[in-house]
């Protein structure tokens, strides 16, 4: 059994999904305004994405804030790279920094402005179960 | 619960030199918004320059300050 299976199981994740975005909630169900805000920015691109929800234990947090050296949530990684949190996506998406770091193109009806809230889409990663019970 | 003008004088007088204008989202205390304008954030990444901010106030970004928005940019 490994000494820190919750750090681990984020690190994976990390590495497996070359964007992945640490959030209160879900994409469709987001418990804060930061969170929901910053995964509707990745919709209005149409940027296919994980989502993890580090509600339901509060050890991904901890952990995540750890590796990442950043306080606050929610988290943006690509490519394993921490991009940042609600303002700093928020301000890349505006200036169309986003896209190019996600390699997309923004849909023809894309916002200029950071969209105000989630719009369903991207399906949650159910990786809470995997960091909770891994054996 | 700290104030708006709490906030400003921790940034400034953490970041030499820096300038910080700071709104209280909602009312609550817990809430911020900060506009934060210093010279040694020109060599540092916008990331480098949030985390810079947010190591002024530790363990209380999620703590009695719960949400800490920021926007910065070099003198």
């Amino acid at each position: 059994m490994s000494e820190n299976p919750v750090r681990e199981a984020i690190q994976e994740a990390v590495a497996e999904h070359p964007v992945i975005l640490f959030m209160k909630g879900t994409p469709e169900q987001p418990k804060c305004g930061f969170s929901a805000r910053t995964a509707a920015a990745l919709d209005a691109l149409g940027a296919d994405y994980a989502a993890v929800d580090v509600l339901p234990d509060p050890r991904i947090r901890q952990e995540l804030s750890a590796i990442s050296n950043w306080p606050t949530i929610p988290q943006l990684f690509v490519k394993g790279e921490l991009v940042g949190g609600c303002d700093i996506v928020s301000e890349m998406y505006e200036s169309g920094e986003l896209a190019e770091v996600l390699e997309v193109k923004p849909p023809a009806g894309a916002p200029d402005e950071a969209p105000a809230a989630a719009e369903p889409g991207a399906p949650p990663l159910q990786i809470q179960t995997d960091l909770v019970d891994r054996p | 619960m700290p104030s708006p003008r709490d906030i400003q004088e921790r940034i400034e007088a953490a970041i030499p030199g820096a300038r910080a204008e700071v709104t209280d989202l909602t009312g609550g205390g817990d809430h911020f918004r900060a506009t934060v304008v210093a010279s040694e954030f020109a060599d540092l990444s916008r990331i480098e320059q949030h985390r810079r901010v947010y190591a002024v106030f530790g363990a209380d970004i999620g703590g009695p300050i719960h949400a800490l928005s920021l926007q910065t940019r070099p003198e």
